[in-house]
């Protein structure tokens, strides 16, 4: 079992890092009473583990009983029906999906299955509890209609069905939905907690743990506790005893971004060009998103640059990403940047250097 | 029908007005639907105005209030975009529904039931111009024995012949008073603890819009319990907190490019909302002093494209850079155009 899920605290009283939302979150489910809500957060700050612990505040220990179900849907669409393949994860009381895996139809995910789901009232009805809980992750990759149709469902059902929604960015969410659940912001655990964690980590496994290599992996995850975990995990396994001087392999993708950084400083040439789109495209076919390529080509880049350029080259960044989040092939947009960028840099190296 | 345990029941729909008297702050609609209420006649209506502002509650309560309870559920007929609304459904459903011929009425209820339906587009704005187009001609046809009531934010994606065949009511936001006394009424119900100053947080952070500041409200109430300050509203609505917008500013302002950066890398690391930011980012700016006007509308520019660029989906950190680096470039009066743009 890796460590990430080893030490995932399992109650609410366990929780470390958001204490003070664990605490408030657990006086909200004792009183009997839970609206939607909604967690948002950067990826690695603990939303899902939150939620877990949650339902299992809720629930009990029935809550982590969860079963895979890979099931078909029929739903009626107008003249024609279409089968919808989507996993669940359920447990008795509640059922988790991702509606984002479905694509293009993710409207009638929400509007047939939830209704389906918020129908089927739990049957046991001398538990305390009236209502199942639905989770529903990545709402903010769901369609503007799915959205829409999301609005009024949950209001019709509220008695008989929670909905927990989790996701990244809030700003992706409509305002409806977010005025209907309670908002949980979850911040990336500060560098020290990080610290903290590892350390405890550390002392469950037996490790000696230098403090200054762990300041180091805390620093090197950018806020995101999971990837220090991970990378802790992996230097487990490439040197033990820890020295305080031991490197922390970074991603072999941002690796290989960086590399591309530095390819596009020496040359700005079409034949340079040329080289560094095979390059995107072994990211792009190793499944690395293509905004999370152009946003490290960035940070990579802007290390290198002087101040006057970064302004120039940060508007074009985003100027491209949103080019690409609207287009179709992402190789085109990011190809485009680097192009971009590198007539900017020729243009200010002709003009400083002449 | 299982019990509905009244606890669990959001405040939202408890407090809403069960009657259209008691529909707060929209008086030129009460007023005609009260006297639709005496006469039982009624024009094909179309609510609009921003959210919160009672027109669903508006619709349901002369509703129930002309068919009462008994015989509702033949009478009325509630769409909204949950349910499948495409070409398909109004041709059908819709259609059949207003087809339906209805008895005159019995008064034996005390309910003025006259002699029509009603069907209640909720959410109207997001019906497809095809749907909507086949709705004009079934609307007149059957006059005689339906009413519809459209429900939308932004009358603007109504099409012009429906907007045509009804009254409209525009639905304005609630006035600060307004929403004190309905605010103070529900804390007293409650038995909640709210100073004044919450309570004008509470109008400020809900800008006109009674269900969020009750959905705040009851928030902060089951997190913090019964006596609320204004610090818990603002925690549970998910505004940021002055200081950390007024420290991206002061880096913008800095004209160090690093500087903003770091911020806005904590900013995002923090988990706000960058929508959200953008607001408050604008008002920040066109409040101090120390930027002329040219800045300011330099940078207001720009605020608009990065919010047109989120909502189409675009990556939040990105944006705000992008909006950091405008900052920077109009504070320090840098040339419009990029140097280097070849």
């Amino acid at each position: 079992m890796l460590w990430v899920d080893k030490y995932r605290p399992k109650t609410l009283d366990h929780i470390t890092v958001h204490e003070e939302i664990a605490q408030n979150l657990k006086k909200l489910v004792t009183e009997q009473d839970c609206p939607h809500l909604l967690f948002y957060g950067p990826p690695g700050s603990g939303k899902k583990t939150l939620i877990m612990a949650l339902l299992r505040q809720m629930f009990g220990v029935s809550a982590e009983k969860v079963k895979v179900e890979n099931r078909t849907w029929k739903v009626d669409a107008g003249s024609r029906s279409i089968d919808i393949e989507l996993t669940t994860l359920s447990s008795v009381n509640h059922i988790e999906l991702s509606p984002g895996d479905a694509g293009f139809q993710d409207r009638y995910i929400v509007q047939e299955i939830i209704k389906e789901m918020a129908k089927n009232r739990p049957i046991d009805t001398k538990g305390k509890k009236g209502f199942k809980v639905l989770v529903l992750n990545e709402v903010d990759k769901l369609s503007r209609e799915a959205q829409h149709s999301l609005r009024r469902t949950m209001e019709k059902y509220s008695s008989y069905c929670r909905l927990i929604l989790c996701c990244n960015s809030s700003s992706r969410v409509t305002e409806a939905i977010r005025s209907r659940c309670l908002n949980v912001r979850i911040n990336a655990p500060s560098e020290e907690q990080i610290v903290r964690t590892l350390e405890f980590i550390g002392k469950k496994e037996g490790l000696q743990l230098p403090s200054d290599f762990a300041a180091r992996i805390a620093e090197k995850s950018n806020r995101n506790l999971r990837r220090a975990i991970l990378s802790l995990e992996t230097c487990r396994v490439q040197q033990y005893p820890f020295s305080s001087k031991q490197t922390i392999p970074p991603m072999d993708w941002e690796e290989y971004i960086t590399e591309i950084a530095t390819d596009i400083m020496k040359e700005q040439s079409p034949k340079r060009l040329f080289q560094v789109r095979g390059k995107l495209y072994e990211l792009l076919i190793n499944c690395i998103p293509p905004e999370i390529i152009l946003k490290r080509l960035l940070y990579e880049l802007l290390r290198k640059l002087d101040a006057e350029l970064k302004l120039e080259v940060c508007h074009w960044a985003a100027y491209y990403e949103h080019r690409m989040r609207l287009g179709q092939k992402a190789i085109f947009h990011i190809e485009a940047f680097v192009a971009k960028f590198m007539s900017i840099y020729k243009g200010f190296l002709i003009a400083t250097f002449g | 029908m299982a019990p509905i345990v009244q606890s669990s029941q959001p405040w939202v729909e408890k407090y809403r007005p069960k009657q259209v008297k008691d529909v707060a702050h929209q008086d030129e609609v009460v007023r005609v639907l009260t006297n639709t209420l005496e006469t039982g006649s009624c024009p094909h209506m179309l609510f609009y105005g921003p959210p919160g502002t009672g027109k669903t509650t508006t619709a349901l309560a002369i509703a129930h209030q002309l068919f009462g309870p008994e015989i509702y559920k033949s009478r009325v007929l509630e769409l909204n975009a949950s349910d499948d609304r495409g070409i398909n459904v109004v041709r059908t459903k819709i259609k059949d529904f207003a087809a339906v011929a209805v008895g005159t009425s019995q008064h034996k209820s005390g309910y003025p039931c006259p002699p029509y339906k009603i069907i209640v587009l909720d959410e109207a704005d997001s019906m497809t111009e095809d749907a909507q187009n086949a709705l004009r001609r079934t609307m007149e046809t059957y006059t005689k024995v339906t009413r519809f009531i459209f429900i939308c934010n932004y009358i603007s994606r109504i099409i012009e012949p429906l907007a045509s065949r009804c009254a409209k009511f525009r639905f304005k936001p609630l006035s600060e008073e307004i929403m004190s006394s309905r605010i103070l009424y529900i804390c007293k119900e409650e038995g909640l603890n709210l100073d004044s100053e919450a309570l004008s947080t509470l109008s400020s952070i809900s800008q006109g819009d009674l269900r969020r500041a009750i959905t705040y409200l009851q928030s902060a109430a089951r997190l913090f319990g019964s006596s609320i300050s204004s610090k818990d509203l603002i925690s549970v609505s998910g505004v940021i907190p002055e200081e950390v917008v007024q420290a991206l500013l002061a880096a913008c302002k800095s004209g160090n490019f690093d500087l903003a950066n770091k911020e806005v890398n904590n900013f995002i690391a923090e988990g706000y909302p960058v929508s959200q930011m953008l607001i408050q980012l604008f008002e920040a700016i066109v409040e101090t002093d120390d930027i002329s006007d040219e800045q300011k509308a330099r940078i207001s520019k720009k605020l608009g494209e990065a919010d047109k660029c989120l909502v189409d989906g675009a990556d939040e950190y990105l944006q705000l850079l992008d909006v950091a680096s405008n900052t920077i470039r109009a504070c320090c009066n840098m040339p419009k155009e990029f140097s280097y743009e070849g």
